[in-house]
């Protein structure tokens, strides 16, 4: 099977079981790419989240640097669209019977039982990508740093951003 | 057909501008509206801004605007993120390079927790679901297993606890 035939499937299911967005999904898509397929390696995969990171624009474009990676343009556009046309799709079909249902029990249930998991997923992905940067101690203080100041502060996320560039450049992480 | 604008303006930073940009900029949907949608984007599948503009399109121009506004949504940002894609490209594998990414990616990990507490803290009946949470980053981030199969018994377990509290009241 052609790289750009799996890269459209493995990314389609993906995009499936995407609960809580592209973000929650990092974990799924390091194990898929790095440790099954051995598209990439660990610190290509933090790289492109990264530059993914820096970019303006949806996170899921980190998917997009994936495929790049893996096929070069076609990789790109397929694994893109793998992960958003499907379930646009589902959801262009679904989505007037889907509120005709709303606030039945089980809908409820569902959104009430799926958000600890999404907490979970992102969860995991950082620690994934803090793991697979190979970081030092220095670096997860820059970590934590980042967790307080954000939560304390309304900065831009992009600010943070140049920061770690900076700390980056002069060596410190 | 403003829809490609629209979502063109939605470049540069993903929920937030889309919100300010629908709400409070184009008046095409009230607050209460659009927290209603997303909070069905946020728990389907699939990107959340992405099934957004899919809804949004469909509900004011039907297909040709469910098929617009997600494509005006990527395009931009798509051609950015190629174009440094060109970039790491040619000067990824120079150190200088290396180290900058290692520090934007620390960055970003830690924005991920950041994120991932507060959703965590906006929690209704934090004891009785957080346990969800901590068993899913030790399936996922500890033992590796496959997320489709750690999703399923873990919605099945937490959702199913949901129905049943939702029945007791």
């Amino acid at each position: 099977m052609s790289a750009i035939l799996e890269l459209f499937l493995e990314f389609t299911l993906l995009s499936f079981v995407a609960f809580g967005g592209a973000t929650a999904l990092l974990p799924e898509m390091h194990r898929v790419v790095v440790d099954n397929h051995h598209w990439l390696d660990d610190a290509t995969f933090t790289h492109l989240y990264a530059i993914a990171q820096a970019a303006p624009g949806p996170n899921v474009l980190v998917v997009t640097l994936i495929g790049w990676q893996v096929a070069g343009l076609a990789g790109a556009l397929a694994a893109t669209l793998a992960m958003c046309l499907p379930m646009s799709i589902a959801i262009y079909l679904l989505i007037d019977h889907w509120e005709s249902f709303s606030g039945r029990r089980w809908q409820r249930a569902v959104q009430i039982g799926v958000a600890p998991l999404a907490v979970g997923l992102i969860f995991s992905g950082a620690t994934l990508i803090g793991q697979s940067a190979g970081l030092g101690w220095v670096a997860w203080g820059l970590v934590a740093a980042t967790v307080l100041a954000n939560l304390r502060t309304k900065l831009h996320p992009l600010w943070f951003i140049g920061l770690g560039a900076i700390a980056g450049l002069l060596g410190l992480v | 057909m403003g829809f490609s604008a629209v979502g063109l303006s939605g470049f540069g930073g993903v929920l937030p501008f889309a919100r300010r940009m629908l709400v409070e900029e184009r008046r095409w949907m009230s607050p209460e509206e659009f927290n209603a949608q997303l909070g069905l984007c946020q728990f389907l599948p699939g990107p959340n801004v992405v099934n957004l503009a899919v809804i949004v399109g469909k509900r004011y121009q039907g297909l040709a605007g469910a098929i617009v506004a997600p494509v005006g949504l990527l395009a931009g940002p798509v051609a950015v993120v190629l174009l440094l894609a060109l970039l790491y490209d040619a000067y990824g594998s120079l150190p200088l390079v290396q180290s900058m990414l290692r520090g934007i990616a620390a960055v970003g990990a830690g924005l991920l927790f950041a994120m991932a507490w507060r959703m965590g803290m906006a929690i209704k009946d934090k004891l009785a679901f957080l346990p969800f949470t901590v068993m899913v980053v030790a399936a996922i981030a500890w033992l590796r297993w496959p997320m489709l199969w750690v999703m399923l018994s873990g919605l099945a377990l937490s959702g199913g606890l949901a129905f049943w509290r939702l029945g007791r009241r």
